[in-house]
């Protein structure tokens, strides 16, 4: 168990560093000119600009670079944003705590609902109930995410004016200034568009688990022992489907980064994703490569996190002693 | 009783075949009208615009007087072209990937699963901003990006099947033939493992134009000229609050209905394909 | 007990599934077209057939456990009431009950005991249908994966104690058990049949079931061909009357194998 979980940190950093090098050299290659982004507007002589590229290194050979900013990420310094003029750190540490808290309400939700709508689709199998859920999961999952993120907007927001229009504060406030409940009141909207998508995806895996596993043998004899279809759920049904749905949830946190772009976006959400977008539109390569390993490391915790839950919750792994 | 649906006027088989046939002939008329439409049709008319959606604009117009059932017609005709050609090629990836994985033993299946452990690190939409930067931004970007980030998970699915088949008899028999590696590959895993990949590809179709999409909204994808779907939208997010809803909803709402259609054909050609999923 | 008493009678049961192929086309398959059996009171009834012909199906049908696309004509009774979807509900799980073929039939993630317990067994019951069985204590804790495969036959047969069974349905109880566990097997439904059960045994082994059973039905092309006592098997050839019946007699291994064709004829059964 202690072997399987250190080999799979090694994966995980054996596959961060390879993540690291293809993001770099993407970056790399692209016609994207530094030194703009950080002069921003403001024009500037030859002489200013060859000393900002020796200042931050920009004439030295790729591969170098690339040593001296990995070494330096091992050593917990990002680099400096070009866009907010601070450490890369601290650019994705304060927006990402704004992007935590919508992504987790979201994440929470969807998994939820998810998990309710795929059983409740599954019990009532072929009736007109899980014939209602497909459709509604399938025009979900046909609709982009931030899509939804507008038309939500145009609902409560513009028609019905029950909720703000954007941001994670009322203007003139910094979110530590808003009470909690405008900050509640301003991450409803981005919460709810980020986990409508992610609802369909596992409602249609519970529901195809749960049948599977209402299919399987050892429904038939829980039947056949006079269990009725709830009885089976709440007895068998449940702790069958929570393995793969441990899995499918924290394999979502991938979609659900981008998700977290879309709808920050669209709801002017001053968190991570928000920024991912600035720092690309504008040539922030230090900042973009930052949040694109950080994005990385997030996917990747979550599946390690998925892994160590799957061999706690499953008692073949626990007490087989051997994995599958 | 349960016989009394065998006499009814349709069976599954026409119906699903209906179906199919319906949901092609519309997506092939809505990508061949805007390649064929006379850019006139959705050029600005200043005299007509910010109109709500009439019997004479079935959509409305925009703020510059532009008819949206044109703009958006012809932005889902070159939304669906890229999304085909994107989902083409990367489906072709995969299957190409995802035999050699399963085909060539230990080593050659590591390196894929390696290689799919990456992509799927990093959240789809991050590399296909980063890959748009790489290529200038523009259709070419998108294209690429897309079929960079797609292959992963069907090539997952081609590789499993292989892995399958080459446990079957006619295989092991061919091999026992002293039959190359490749040669099998070409003549038995093939034909079996195309089925799945048609349905393969045509699902992947819907990913391919929601990523197309939302990163044209983003900024990152096509140029603000093209009149393309997630450029349609973008501009209708600035004009939302001046309760022009038509500019978000009606082309929204289009760019699902190709959607769907697309599921539709993937969902019931597998049906017919793998009867298996249709005893329900 | 009351020898005469019927607690099972299946009239001319037939199924049908409704079924797809490639491209679509639907065909109904037939598995049982006419089948009758009637199970008394001690009495152990062995339905004997080729492995896969649909049995099985059979006991799915008492019990009301078939599949949505599946559909059944004729009639079956219990106790002399027509077996209902109302008295399925009162009775099935308590009174009517499976013995199943395989741990496959247990949940994977449920401890034995628990499981054995079902809805209403209580830990007192479970204790003794363990002691019964020969099972230790330690096998309550245990997942089916972690059960031998003699453990997983006893934990399964235990699943029939903990509740006053009068109708038993065994499907397949012998397939992979050694001879002894076999034997072993059959002297439990003995025991069972002799407190009061009817037991009703669905089985391609023959020779298992003329160990244990009273009576043998063969299951044949989706029809019951013959029915005769065991006694009538033992007796020899001369004593059964339908041919097929008399191919199988003679196909048994203490009959020297007669006739090679009884065993084409289970094969073709199929």
């Amino acid at each position: 168990m202690a072997k399987k979980l250190l080999l799979s940190i090694l994966k995980m950093i054996l596959l961060l560093t390879a993540v690291s090098i293809i993001t770099f050299a993407l970056a790399e290659l692209s016609p994207i000119d530094t030194v703009n982004a950080y002069i921003g507007e403001n024009s500037i002589s030859a002489e200013k600009r060859a000393q900002i590229e020796a200042y931050w290194g920009l004439n030295e050979p790729a591969v170098t670079r690339y040593l001296k900013w990995a070494g330096n990420i091992l050593h917990g310094d990002m680099g400096t944003s070009m866009i907010y003029r601070k450490p890369v750190a601290s650019v994705i540490g304060e927006r990402f705590s704004l992007s935590i808290k919508l992504m987790f309400v979201s994440w929470v939700m969807s998994g939820v609902f998810g998990l309710l709508l795929g059983l409740i689709a599954s019990a009532y199998r072929g009736s007109v109930i899980d014939k209602a859920i497909k459709v509604y999961c399938l025009l979900l999952e046909s609709s982009p995410a931030f899509w939804i993120g507008m038309i939500l907007l145009l609902i409560f927001s513009v028609k019905l004016g029950w909720l703000p229009l954007g941001l994670a504060s009322p203007i003139g406030m910094t979110v530590e200034e808003a009470p909690l409940s405008d900050r509640i009141r301003h991450i409803i909207l981005p919460a709810l568009a980020l986990s409508l998508t992610g609802v369909s995806k596992i409602t249609l895996q519970v529901r195809e688990k749960m049948n599977q596993a209402a299919e399987s043998d050892y429904a038939l004899f829980a039947r056949a022992r006079g269990e009725s279809k709830w009885q089976f759920i709440r007895r068998h049904g449940l702790r069958n489907v929570m393995l793969p749905f441990i899995t499918l949830q924290f394999g979502a946190l991938s979609e659900l980064f981008g998700g977290s772009v879309l709808a920050e976006t669209v709801f002017t959400y001053p968190g991570l994703g928000n920024v991912t977008v600035q720092s690309a539109l504008k040539g922030d390569i230090p900042l973009f490569l930052g949040i694109a390993l950080f994005s990385a490391l997030f996917v990747f915790a979550g599946n390690l996190i998925a892994n160590i839950l799957y061999s706690v919750a499953d008692p073949r792994i626990r007490e087989g002693g051997h994995s599958i | 009783m349960k016989n009394m649906r065998k006499h009814g006027i349709l069976n599954r088989r026409t119906l699903t075949l209906i179906i199919i046939a319906l949901s092609v002939i519309i997506i092939l008329a809505v990508t061949a009208a805007g390649f064929i439409m006379d850019e006139e049709l959705y050029a600005p008319h200043f005299a007509e615009k910010n109109l709500p959606p009439s019997g004479h604009h079935l959509f409305g117009t925009d703020w510059m007087g532009r008819d949206m059932f044109a703009r958006t017609v012809k932005g889902l005709s070159v939304s669906i072209y890229i999304g085909l050609l994107a989902s083409c090629a990367t489906s072709v990836i995969a299957l190409f990937l995802g035999v050699i994985a399963g085909t060539f033993g230990k080593y050659a299946s590591g390196i894929f699963n390696w290689f799919v452990d990456i992509f799927m690190g990093i959240p789809h939409l991050i590399l296909l901003i980063l890959i748009s930067l790489l290529l200038g931004k523009g259709a070419k970007g998108v294209a690429i990006g897309v079929i960079v980030t797609h292959w992963c998970s069907l090539g997952r699915i081609v590789q499993a099947e292989v892995l399958a088949l080459k446990d079957s008899q006619f295989v092991k028999a061919s091999e026992k033939l002293g039959k190359t590696k490749l040669w099998i590959a070409f003549h038995h895993i093939m034909p079996h493992v195309v089925p799945q990949f048609i349905v393969g590809l045509i699902l992947m179709f819907p990913h391919a134009i929601m990523h197309e999409s939302s990163i044209t909204f983003l900024g990152f994808g096509l140029p603000a000229e093209q009149p393309a779907i997630g450029i349609i939208l973008s501009e209708a997010m600035k004009h939302l609050t001046t309760g022009m809803w038509w500019l978000a909803v009606m082309p929204g709402i289009s760019l699902l209905i190709i959607v769907v259609l697309f599921e539709a054909i993937g969902s019931h050609l597998r049906m017919l394909l793998d009867p298996y999923s249709a005893q329900e | 007990m009351n020898k005469d008493k019927i607690i099972l009678e299946v009239e001319d049961i037939s199924v049908s599934f409704r079924m797809y192929d490639k491209g679509l086309s639907k065909h109904d398959l037939t598995v049982i077209k006419k089948l009758n059996v009637t199970v008394h009171e001690g009495e152990i009834l062995a339905i004997v057939g080729a492995s896969g012909s649909g049995k099985s199906v059979l006991a799915h049908a008492v019990l009301g456990i078939l599949p949505s696309n599946a559909s059944v004509g004729g009639e079956i009774r219990y106790c002399g009431k027509q077996l209902t979807n109302s008295l399925r509900k009162e009775k099935v799980g308590s009174e009517i009950i499976m013995i199943p073929q395989s741990v496959t039939y247990l949940d994977p993630l449920m401890k034995a005991g628990k499981q054995v317990r079902g809805l209403k067994g209580t830990k007192q019951q479970l204790e003794e249908a363990f002691r019964r069985y020969g099972l230790d204590k330690s096998a309550e804790k245990k997942y089916p994966f972690q059960l031998s495969g003699g453990m997983a036959r006893r934990v399964l047969i235990s699943t029939a104690v903990i509740s006053d069974a009068k109708l038993i349905l065994a499907d397949e109880p012998t397939p992979g058990l050694s001879e002894d566990m076999a034997a072993e097997t059959m002297r439990h439904f003995r025991e069972l049949a002799d407190q009061g059960c009817g037991i009703l045994m669905i089985t391609h082994d023959i020779e298992a079931a003329l160990k244990a059973a009273d009576t043998i039905a063969v299951f044949y092309d989706g029809e019951t061909i013959d029915c005769c006592t065991a006694d009538d098997f033992r007796q020899g050839r001369d004593a059964l009357k339908h041919p097929y019946t008399k191919a199988l007699w003679s196909a048994l291994p203490e009959n020297g194998f007669l006739s090679a064709d009884a065993s084409e004829l289970m094969k073709g059964a199929l």
